[in-house]
């Protein structure tokens, strides 16, 4: 575990999802109205390795943050599977009691995310007590861990989260997170809050935490250079779908869907060279509830031609990817050769 | 990486929790301190009241009818019956807190369970508890006591009922609304990614959260409490003589309006005085409970 | 707008038939049997059997309560024990008493209440403020049967300025008709007073440090205007505060009523609690409680016109 250069890729990823889909109803207001449907996630589906970090990328309101309540179980989806080290996960009690203790998450905002009228202590005690682990042995663990994220247990336990910065609020949901001892930490915006300097350091610790205690990742965030920083691969989401996915060098170097080069050509980057030759986005995201019938980003799409009123299907290009009808010569599309 | 048992036994910085900062800060208003205080005096003497004077509430002397207060040891003065006016007014407020303060209490109970399960579990469950109270918020409060109150008829159990039914659908708004509003925010989603049920949930996460608003709500609602508790026992309703009671004491002074106005405007003045300490204190509470 | 009225009128209906059950249900509340409840004692067999028949008391309970709703319907609403009238003709006489010293208190509440509210605010932390918002306060906490009480001690039984209690003989002139009025309506105006200065006051405040009167005063303009704007802004809220407040005042008439001996609706349900006339405290309640859902009704409907900032879906 401690080399994962030679883990062989027959091995059971950490978590993995198959096909998940997840409709929310919107109920108009008035009476006899059709209902409509919000298409927060469809078709989706990714392997994490053990080990490994997975950034996902994408703007707001692509169903980002659904994802990782559909993969926290704390939304139901209609349809598709979540595996944790390859047993699928069943919506059993006792079942789903076992998987939180595996599977943690840290929210964008550290208040909001830490109970106000409790302290440092109890809120990172509360997970262990509710598994049935002593009071003694919590705190032990919330020590030892709020000294591993860097803040002094003597002087951060008995207070209260208001009395902290953003940036210590954050080590202490992390180390809440880790209070389980668990597999996959699944990252929401963390670090989309924190200024610079101080995410630079969460990001250092991140990895060393990963390293230490054998985690794996799950990485969301609209913050590219982020993602590439703590990423081993890389899932583009747009409206719902992934629309590329591959290891992170690789698609953040040769960018196949033209929606991932069109927000890689709008990250701000150090490197002249990183830049791709792509158009920009124009116009909004077109809202997830009236969606085009083919690719849904076709819409926005410099290439859009009539083959893209029908829905691509995800094809694999050796480890990447991608969901676009210009990444296969043989369906016609007369830009497919821009791509390779 | 294990910490010594030194480290642990340590005493860690402790800091202001919500409940002291809001105590502090409630101590710094003069307006809530004073109406603190003389709650505390109205209160004690009632619970104190044979300790404070000699009388006997219920016996009179027929001689002594209606005296002015200062005249033969009777401080306030007597009443219609020849009481002391001093001591029903002690004793009295006895019953006019007791009916004032559990109703709201019964209803803090009742309401704020229906309210926190509405919010917490949402859904159908939601809507057909908020529904039923809509349906009592379409009668003014005070004309449903009546109502209730009068079909059952006279006594103190069934003021209780009027009252305690009356009071449970705001407690249970309130309470349903602060619940919504807490249960969205991602503490209480990581308490449940953790693997806790929903009544650990509501015991450490939203309760603690709730209480706030609920605790400055049911302070106002104990100013109409005693209001209409003494109201009812005024048209006859709760309280029944010779029990000292102020609504009911303000009803038979009546017939003394013209002989002694003093003393039949008398035991207003503690019903005016509790309910409007209640009131203040609970402007002082939100104040007191709006920081950050 | 259309859409919205109807929306609001079809949620009334529920909410209608709702307050008709509990009324209905009071008979039930009452212990003993619903034909004694209902009935004198002494009432003849004849009698007790057409009671029976006509409210189906042999009937199961909705049975019953369809029975009662349709004989409501048609302005039924039974006979008075104590009386022998019938409830309709009993609530028809008292209710313009009630009726109008509602609207008066009313009316002297909007007045005053817009006043001390707008001292209130445009002073917030003066002295001034200080004085009407204690005086807002204590309106809000004062039992009013006392008020009622402390006013009949100052204005009729120290000064003598008033009657203390009734409402005169008839063909009294206005003016006399007006001086047993105005003890009540001071009593019954004190709580809406002290609701819509509270909530003018906090209206105002909001107002004023809002950036369209900033915006207002960099254009120059006087004083008066920006009063004129403030004004505008917080008619909408007292009236609606106004409009539910009449409904309260009306079933809280009750208290208020004893302590004048005022022969409205109020008199009434204390006449029918002290003689446990059930029929009558039914019939009041009911009529009392659906004015009160009319007032509501008619505020929501209203209100959008009022304030176009409100956006009904």
């Amino acid at each position: 575990m401690t080399d994962q250069g030679l883990t062989p890729p027959q091995t059971v990823p950490a978590l993995s999802a198959t096909s998940l889909n997840k409709t929310f109803t919107v109920r108009e207001n008035g009476l006899g109205k059709p209902a409509r449907y919000v298409h927060a996630v469809s078709d989706f589906s990714f392997d994490l390795p053990v080990g490994s970090t997975l950034g996902i990328v994408g703007e707001s309101g692509c169903g980002k943050s659904t994802t990782a309540r559909l993969l926290m179980h704390l939304v139901k989806p209609d349809s598709g599977q979540i595996r944790l080290s390859g047993e699928p996960v069943s919506r059993a009690k006792r079942d789903l009691k076992q998987f939180r203790r595996k599977v943690q998450m840290v929210f964008q905002d550290s208040s909001a995310s830490l109970n106000p009228r409790l302290t440092i202590e109890q809120s990172i005690t509360f997970a262990p007590m509710v598994h049935g682990v002593s009071l003694r042995a919590a705190r032990e663990t919330a020590w030892r861990l709020l000294d591993r994220v860097g803040l002094d247990p003597a002087r951060f336990t008995g207070r209260y989260p208001h009395e902290l910065s953003g940036g210590q609020r954050q080590r202490v949901n992390i180390a809440r997170a880790l209070a389980l001892n668990p597999r996959v930490v699944i990252f929401d915006e963390a670090v989309s809050a924190l200024d610079k300097s101080v995410e630079a350091q969460v990001l250092n610790l991140l990895n060393e935490l990963k390293a230490e205690f054998g985690l794996s990742y799950i990485f969301i965030s609209h913050d590219l250079n982020v993602v590439r920083y703590i990423s081993d691969h890389v899932l583009v989401m747009y409206l719902g779908q992934v629309v590329e996915q591959g290891p992170v060098d690789q698609v953040y170097a040769t960018p196949r869907h033209p929606y991932t080069r069109a927000l890689l050509a709008s990250m701000p980057s150090p490197d002249p060279e990183q830049r791709t030759m792509a158009a920009p986005i124009t116009g909004d995201p077109p809202s997830p509830i009236d969606l085009p019938p083919g690719c849904r980003f076709a819409p926005r799409c410099a290439f859009a031609e009539s083959i893209c009123d029908t829905m691509p299907y995800e094809l694999r290009h050796g480890e990447t990817r991608v969901r676009c009808h210009m990444a296969d010569p043989k369906l016609g599309h007369s830009k497919a050769e821009v791509i390779q | 990486m294990t910490v010594s048992e030194n480290a642990l036994s340590a005493q860690p910085t402790r800091s202001q929790g919500y409940w002291s900062n809001v105590w502090r800060k409630l101590l710094r208003d003069r307006v809530s301190v004073a109406c603190m205080i003389v709650l505390a005096v109205i209160i004690l003497s009632a619970i104190f009241a044979p300790l404070l004077t000699s009388y006997d509430p219920a016996i009179g002397s027929v001689v002594q009818r209606l005296k002015p207060p200062l005249t033969d040891g009777y401080i306030l003065g007597t009443d219609e019956l020849g009481r002391d006016m001093l001591t029903r007014l002690l004793y009295g407020g006895r019953m006019s807190l007791i009916m004032g303060i559990l109703p709201v209490l019964l209803a803090l109970l009742i309401g704020g369970t229906l309210g926190t399960v509405a919010g917490f579990v949402g859904g159908w469950t939601n809507t057909i508890i908020m529904r039923a109270t809509d349906v009592v918020f379409a009668f003014p409060s005070i004309l449903l006591a009546v109502a209730i109150a009068g079909a059952l008829g006279s006594g103190l159990l069934n003021a209780l009922i009027a009252l305690t039914v009356v009071l449970i659908p705001p407690m249970v708004r309130v309470t349903e609304s602060a619940t919504t509003q807490v249960r969205s925010l991602d503490f209480v989603e990581a308490a449940r990614a953790s693997g806790a049920g929903g009544l650990t949930i509501i015991r450490v996460h939203i309760l603690g959260n709730i209480l706030a608003p609920i605790v400055v709500y049911a302070t106002s609602l104990l100013s109409v409490a005693i209001i209409m508790s003494a109201g009812l026992s005024f048209i006859g309703l709760g309280t029944k003589p010779p029990t000292p009671e102020w609504g009911l004491m303000l009803n038979t002074l009546r017939s003394a309006i013209y002989s002694q106005p003093l003393i039949a405007a008398l035991p207003g003045v503690f019903i005016f005085a509790v309910s409007l300490s209640f009131n203040l204190l609970s402007d002082g509470l939100r104040s007191a409970m709006d920081m950050s | 707008m259309l859409g919205y009225i109807l929306k609001r009128l079809l949620y009334a209906v529920p909410v209608t038939l709702a307050v008709s059950i509990i009324c209905f249900s009071l008979v039930q509340l009452a212990p003993g049997d619903p034909l004694t409840v209902v009935l004198p004692a002494d009432a003849s067999q004849e009698i007790v059997d057409q009671t029976r028949a006509r409210y189906g008391l042999d009937k199961p309970l909705p049975t019953q309560y369809l029975l009662w709703l349709s004989n409501v319907l048609q302005g039924d609403l039974g006979t008075s024990i104590a009386s022998g009238r019938s409830v309709s003709s009993e609530i028809g006489h008292a209710i313009g008493y009630t009726l109008s010293v509602a609207v008066l208190a009313c009316l002297l509440a909007l007045v005053a209440g817009l006043a001390l509210g707008l001292v209130a605010g445009y002073t917030m932390g003066s002295p001034m403020d200080k004085i009407a918002s204690a005086t807002a306060i204590s309106g809000v906490s004062v039992p009013h049967y006392w008020l009622g009480i402390v006013l009949v001690v100052f204005f009729s039984v120290k000064l003598g300025w008033f009657p203390a209690m009734g409402a005169g003989r008839s063909g009294q002139s206005l003016g006399d008709a007006l001086s047993f009025m105005i003890l009540p309506v001071l009593t019954m105006a004190a709580m809406p007073a002290g609701i819509i200065t509270r909530s003018v006051r906090a209206l105002v405040a909001e107002k004023l440090g809002q950036e369209f009167v900033t915006a207002l005063r960099a254009k120059g303009m006087t004083s008066p205007h920006i009063f004129a704007h403030v004004v505008k802004n917080a008619a909408p809220t007292a009236l609606a505060v106004i409009g539910v407040q009449m409904g309260y005042l009306m079933a809280g008439s009750i208290l208020v009523e004893t302590v004048f001996a005022w022969p409205g609706t109020g008199l009434l349900l204390n006449n029918a609690i002290l003689t446990r006339d059930i029929p009558l405290l039914q019939g009041t309640i009911l009529v009392l409680a659906l004015i009160f859902v009319a007032l509501n009704l008619i505020v929501d409907i209203l209100q959008p016109l009022f304030d176009p900032r409100i956006q009904r879906a």
